[in-house]
């Protein structure tokens, strides 16, 4: 199944935002950051920079015509600071000029004059300050309280993990120009065309119907162009429509690392009781999400972490509370897995620490507590086509467990410098946005009278290759030739109102109605057959391979051909189709209900190689079983899988989000900040479960996107383990990434050895 | 300043009147509108802006992988610069193909990158080896597929192309199979016309900035070098030659890293050094940054620096018509200040060849283990006569403001047996002569333990007989 998109990628020929042939006559916009985590603004002084040569505007807040207000679920967030900054890299005014170099050289001469006021980067310091985005949330499930007397073992501890930059190749950016009738049009690297329409519009104070936003696609976003997207693109249009000429504004990485926000770090209490049969009776977790100095989306990230609070297992009594925080960081936001990674990895931080305790491994545990068939989750939902303890065993089998555990061993007697170490990790995902009222989608199908076909949607294309299943969607409905076939561009005047590209939805979500618009057209068009071809009834008509079928015989009508009839009888060839996910709902009073369509499952096995002279690691291969439903595009969706598995290692171990005293990033660049890179990739090995029919997902597959990225987690404890066999006695901190710092620190640093047990 | 430029882009001549200074990344998008070349940092650290350069070493064109963005226009005088754009036949090439199949390509801002990579890879050598084929792309990040994808897209392509390349006239076979496009046939006729036409020729006191790779300067100063005046050293007669001469290795200051690790001298007298420079950032950044520019650069973990000063190297600095000699250690003076006179240039650094009782050893570690900037690194140059250290010279970096040699551990050593004791006291030593910060590299005791840790490394490996992990655990 080749993917079209793929084709022009390959020979450099798709166009990003800053790739597009641009009219003459385009200006260039740069940005003034605060170069202050909190602080009052005193004064904005920008004499030294009006008189510059081919400087065409500047703005600050007073110049905006509308609302200086960009927050999404929260009103909290300005466009440009006008009194107050809270952040390094918070946008305060912004340089018009012909060329780029020059804007941006001189909205560094802007003078902000800042009264410093007391930073807090912080989660914990900003709760004990009572610094709090929204207020706390709390699930519940059986009674915790009651029930450490049951336990043999109880466990406490706390728990860290590291923010995350996305990354993605193609820095924020976007274009904007003026239409006729004082409308913009705004070509965007946004996941969320509408949010960036929607905000546009009451910043310029204009009607949405004046704003249209066109995404052709972007350079990866993975979150990151969720919510933050929105400012770039606003700048760009708020200078369109000050100086009536066309505005690009394309960040550096260096920009575009220190002003926009990342995975949220978190740091955590638990506490967990087992009995002596292994089984969790209880767990009680506390989160501080580290949310930064606005909302973005934090508070449904924060309850996604809730959500996922015990991963896979079933767990009789929960209590789960979290608090978002807010610091002087730039505002944390969206990034795959959004938020329930963080509350896996503690879940499974608990288990660890447990199985120490209790003198096993942790996969014995991890085993014994997987969630089965109509268990419920401490949201109220129970668990149905649960594939938890299917994959587990399946990757035990496949993998040949028992022996690999043996070689390890046997690998870790005979060497003294290098450790292997090898963890399982099983995930459990739910699919839906969390917010019911964003899993809706709508599809615009138009069949032109050659036959050819254009279809839009709500997605976004950003390398997860929606238009490729879209398009395979349409050729599969319609039975045509997937040459007919193209996506469009998503855009808010041919779709309106649409969801973010996130929440690994957007296949399902657009792809539903897609299914839906083609089988309009396909109900016209075999109506509109049996007429042609003299047939009353239209219910044995088909169209098999571009070819019109009755009772199963092939008839003379063609595809273009009936086509062309149906137009000429006056039937209309488009449609525009719309879906929303049937069945789903969340209580939040109550904090129960039926959030998701359904749950993604799978068990990865995870192995890595610790040089324990140099603390430094290679993780040998990922083998995973996974459940992906009935894929319709396994190339797609390995690809996913592997990416986002290594995503997932990354944050676990390389990835170190830096700031300094003041809230400086430190880790502002591609020579600072690491990612995987072709060294680092392991081997990766994935079994597609077998049958596993999604009856809630497109064409019976499931959504692909994020779950996989928890696999990640796994890549953490494997390196604990192998530190274990070179330290047996050392009672690690959990605290992630696990940087060789910190490996070599765990290694060899002369710390006490308290013995957990 | 502007100069007059011209080179062969793709298959067309080009003549600019340009800042020999301005990034050929800018050139190729805004001016040329070659906008397959994508701009994903500017720091040479992603691969999106990867192009080929080819140009005449000897009677042949020989294609390298460089960074366009940390590519003053000035340096492709003369030369074909090949996009993707340049790639790109009717049809879908075997590079290409096995990307499409694999599904090696997710968002695509990288992609391109990748291709131009590998296919040099392709171009640039007659013996295709799959491991070589996936290292040609250590410089290239992909952040979407996790380049599992991508590895065995360089696998099939590999398998494929063995089967056909017969290595005698490599550029034909390549075309034959559509690798890279009819027109590379012309480019050697078309590059040797133009080199007779002009020249670049630039010296006089106003230089702002002299460039040799670029691959400092432009991470660091992109935006000032287009309001100065530039120098490039290519064209200022400094060699990149590497050599033997009475007993000693003498290296002109313009070699490359690549042209160290392919030197057969360095091959022969340092063998270790050809898999250990792999962990200097990656093959394009490699191509083109040079050993003088390593030095001068004085960044307190230069691992070419710190390889030099572990074999007691001398530099020949040049001043117009002066020259004068001095020992690398005594060059650096604290942080980023160097004894060096305006105006003066290393013409050459060279070493006492190894001897033959002699031993050699490179350690490097860094957060991610390629393509990045050490936490800490070190070198040992030492001779053992009947189990005795007769000469020994210990660096280390990351762990004060200059590329440092360890005096005190060097000379505690020197007349000592190797054993674990010695190990330990001369380890106690060198961490007495350190004076490590906290930063992003690391924190201070983090450094400390890991020069401890990587001196050991040295002997453990050269000794493994006499040193031992167990001993240090
Ligand atoms: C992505 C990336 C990865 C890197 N990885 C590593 C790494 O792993 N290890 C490492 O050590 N470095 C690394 N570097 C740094 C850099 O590549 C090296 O320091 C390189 O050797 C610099 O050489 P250059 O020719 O590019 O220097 P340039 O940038 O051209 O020059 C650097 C300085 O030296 C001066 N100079 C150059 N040549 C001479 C001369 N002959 N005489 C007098 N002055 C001169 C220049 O004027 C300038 O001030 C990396 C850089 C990048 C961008
Ligand atoms: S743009 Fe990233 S290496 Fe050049
Ligand atoms: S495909 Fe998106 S960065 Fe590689």
């Amino acid at each position: 199944m080749k993917n079209y998109d793929i084709e022009r990628h390959v020979r450099g020929e798709s166009q990003f935002v800053d790739d597009i042939s641009y009219p003459k006559g385009l200006l260039y916009a740069a940005v003034c950051y605060s170069d202050q985590a909190h602080g009052e603004i005193i004064n904005i002084d920008i004499s030294d920079v009006e008189q510059v040569k081919g400087i065409k505007l500047i703005l600050t807040a007073k110049d905006i015509p509308g609302e200086n207000q960009i927050g999404g679920i929260v009103p909290d967030e300005e466009l440009l600071a006008e009194y107050k900054v809270e952040f390094i890299g918070q946008p305060i005014a912004i340089v018009v000029a012909d060329d780029q170099l020059t804007a941006k050289k001189a909205a560094r001469k802007i003078k902000v004059d800042i009264k410093d006021l007391p930073i807090i980067t912080d989660a914990r310091k900003a709760y004990e300050a009572g610094k709090l985005i929204v207020p706390p949330r709390t699930f519940n499930l059986g009674n915790v309280d009651d029930c450490w007397k049951k336990c043999d073992y109880i466990i406490q501890g706390t728990v860290e993990s590291g923010g995350q930059e996305h990354l993605y190749l193609e820095t924020q950016g976007a274009f904007a120009y003026p239409v006729e009738g004082r409308g913009i049009k705004i070509i965007s690297s946004t996941q969320a065309p509408t949010a960036v329409q929607r905000v546009t519009a009451r910043i310029l104070n204009l009607a949405m119907h004046k704003i249209e936003v066109d995404v052709p696609r972007i350079g990866g976003g993975f979150g990151g162009k969720e919510d933050q997207a929105t400012a770039w693109a606003v700048i760009c249009a708020l200078a369109a429509y000050k100086t009536k000429y066309p505005v690009k504004l394309i960040l550096s990485r260096q920009e575009d690392m220190r002003a926009t926000g990342k995975r949220h770090p978190y740091t955590s209490d638990f506490k967990i009781g087992l009995n002596k049969k292994k089984k969790i009776i209880g767990y009680e977790v506390t989160f501080y999400q580290n949310a930064g100095a606005a909302a973005d989306l934090s508070p449904a990230i924060l309850e996604r972490t809730l959500f996922h609070c015990t991963n896979s297992y079933y767990i009789p009594n929960v209590k789960a509370t979290a608090y978002s925080c807010k610091t002087n960081l730039p505002p944390n936001t969206a990034f795959r897995g959004f938020g329930g990674p963080q509350g896996m990895f503690v879940i499974e931080s608990a288990m660890y620490k447990a199985a120490e305790k209790m003198g096993i491994d942790t996969s014995e545990i991890q085993n014994a507590n997987l969630i089965k068939e109509n268990d419920e989750f401490p949201y109220g939902q129970k668990a149905e086509n649960c594939n938890a303890l299917i994959t587990w065993k399946r990757a035990e089998a496949k993998y040949s467990i028992k022996k690999t555990k043996d070689d390890i061993k046997k690998f870790n007697d005979k060497n003294d410098m290098y450790k292997k170490g090898i963890a399982f990790i099983p995930i459990c995902f739910g699919i839906s946005f969390t917010n019911t009222s964003m899993n809706q989608a709508s599809a615009l199908v138009h069949v032109y009278t050659d036959g050819s076909v254009s279809v839009s949607t709500a997605a976004v294309e950003m390398g997860q290759g929606v238009n490729e299943k879209i398009r395979q969607i349409a050729t599969e409905t319609l039975s045509i030739n997937i040459d007919r076939i193209k996506t469009e561009t998503t855009n808010t005047t041919r779709i309106a109102n649409t969801s973010p590209t996130a929440a690994s939805s957007a296949a399902d979500l657009n792809g539903k109605a897609t299914e839906q618009a083609c089988n309009n057209i396909l109900e016209r068009l075999k109506k509109s057959a049996a007429e042609i071809l003299n047939l009353k009834a239209v219910k044995n008509i088909e169209i098999k391979n571009e070819i019109v079928y009755h009772n199963g015989k092939r008839t003379k009508l063609s595809w273009n051909e009936l086509v062309k009839q149906t137009n000429l009888k006056r039937v209309n060839l488009s449609s525009h189709s719309f879906y929303a996910t049937p069945n789903i709902y969340f209580d939040r009073e109550k904090e129960k209900g039926n959030p998701f369509a359904y749950h993604v499952y799978g068990t990865a096995i995870i192995e890595v190689t610790v040089d324990c002279l140099r603390g430094i690691y290679k993780f040998d291969s990922v083998k995973v079983v996974h459940d992906f439903g009935k894929s319709f595009n396994p190339i797609i969706d390995r690809g996913q899988a592997e990416g986002a598995i290594v995503q997932g290692l990354g944050w676990m171990t390389i990835e170190e989000v830096m700031h300094d005293e003041n809230a400086r990033l430190l880790t502002d660049s591609l020579s600072t900040y690491k990612v995987p890179d072709m060294h680092f990739t392991p081997e990766i090995e994935i079994e597609f479960l077998k049958n596993v029919e999604n009856p809630m997902g497109i064409f019976k597959s499931k959504a692909i996107g994020e779950p996989p990225f928890m696999y990640g987690i796994g890549g953490y404890f494997a390196i604990m383990n192998a530190l274990k066999a070179f330290r047996p006695n050392a009672d690690f901190k959990i605290s992630s990434p696990i940087t060789p710092e910190k490996v070599l620190l765990n290694l060899h640093s002369k710390i006490d050895e308290p013995v957990t047990a | 300043m502007k100069a007059e430029i011209n080179f062969i882009c793709n298959n067309s001549e080009i003549e600019a009147s340009v800042h020999p200074g301005l990034s050929l990344l800018d050139f190729l998008r805004k001016e040329l509108r070659l906008t397959g070349t994508k701009e994903g940092c500017r720091e040479g650290d992603c691969g999106a802006c990867t192009i080929l350069i080819g140009e005449y070493i000897g009677k042949d064109i020989i294609y390298h992988s460089v960074n366009s963005c940390l590519l003053p226009i000035g340096d492709v005088f003369g030369k074909h610069v090949v996009t993707i754009e340049g790639l790109n036949n009717n049809e879908l090439n075997a590079v290409q193909k096995s990307f499409v199949e694999e599904g090696a390509s997710q968002c695509g801002f990288c992609t391109p990158g990748f291709i131009v990579s590998l296919t040099g890879y392709f171009l640039s050598n007659k013996k295709f080896n799959v491991n070589h084929a996936i290292e040609s792309m250590d410089g290239n990040v992909c952040r979407c597929t996790g380049h599992f994808s991508i590895i065995k897209a360089a696998q099939s392509s590999t398998k494929f192309l063995s089967k056909i390349s017969s290595g005698k006239n490599h550029l034909n076979d390549l075309m034959k199979v559509g690798i890279i496009p009819e027109y590379f046939s012309s480019i050697k006729e078309r590059l040797g016309e133009l080199k007779q036409k002009t020249a670049l020729t630039q010296t006089d006191s106003t230089i702002k900035f002299i460039i040799a790779g670029g691959t400092d300067l432009f991470v660091q100063k992109w935006e000032d070098i287009l309001d100065g005046k530039v120098n490039l050293l290519s064209s200022n007669g400094i060699s990149n030659l590497i050599k033997e001469e009475n007993k000693k290795c003498i290296i002109g200051a313009r070699a490359s890293v690549t042209d160290l690790i392919e030197s057969k001298i360095i091959r022969k007298y340092l063998p270790s050094l050809t898999e250990k420079l792999k962990l200097f950032g990656s093959l394009p950044i490699r191509n083109r940054a040079t050993i003088g520019g390593n030095i001068i650069n004085a960044s307190p973990i230069a691992d070419i620096t710190s390889i030099l000063l572990a074999l007691n190297s001398t530099l020949y600095l040049k001043q117009k018509k002066t020259e004068r000699t001095l020992p690398l250690k005594d060059l650096y003076k604290g942080y980023k200040k160097l004894d060096l006179k305006k105006d003066e240039l290393i013409d050459r650094i060279s070493f006492p060849l190894p001897a033959e009782n002699s031993y050699f050893s490179f350690e490097k570690v860094s957060k991610r283990t390629y393509l990045d900037i050490a936490s800490v690194n070190s070198s040992v140059y030492l001779e053992v006569d009947k189990n005795q250290i007769t000469e020994i010279h210990l660096s280390a970096g990351g762990v004060a403001p200059i590329p440092l040699y360890l005096k005190y551990s060097s000379e505690f050593l020197l007349g000592k047996e190797i054993s674990s004791e010695n190990i330990h006291e001369a380890v106690n030593i060198a961490l007495s002569e350190i004076a490590p910060i906290s930063d992003v590299r690391g924190s201070k005791e983090y450094k400390a333990l890991l020069l401890r840790q990587l001196i050991f490394a040295h002997f453990i490996t050269l000794f493994p007989e006499k040193v031992n992990i167990k001993e240090i655990a």
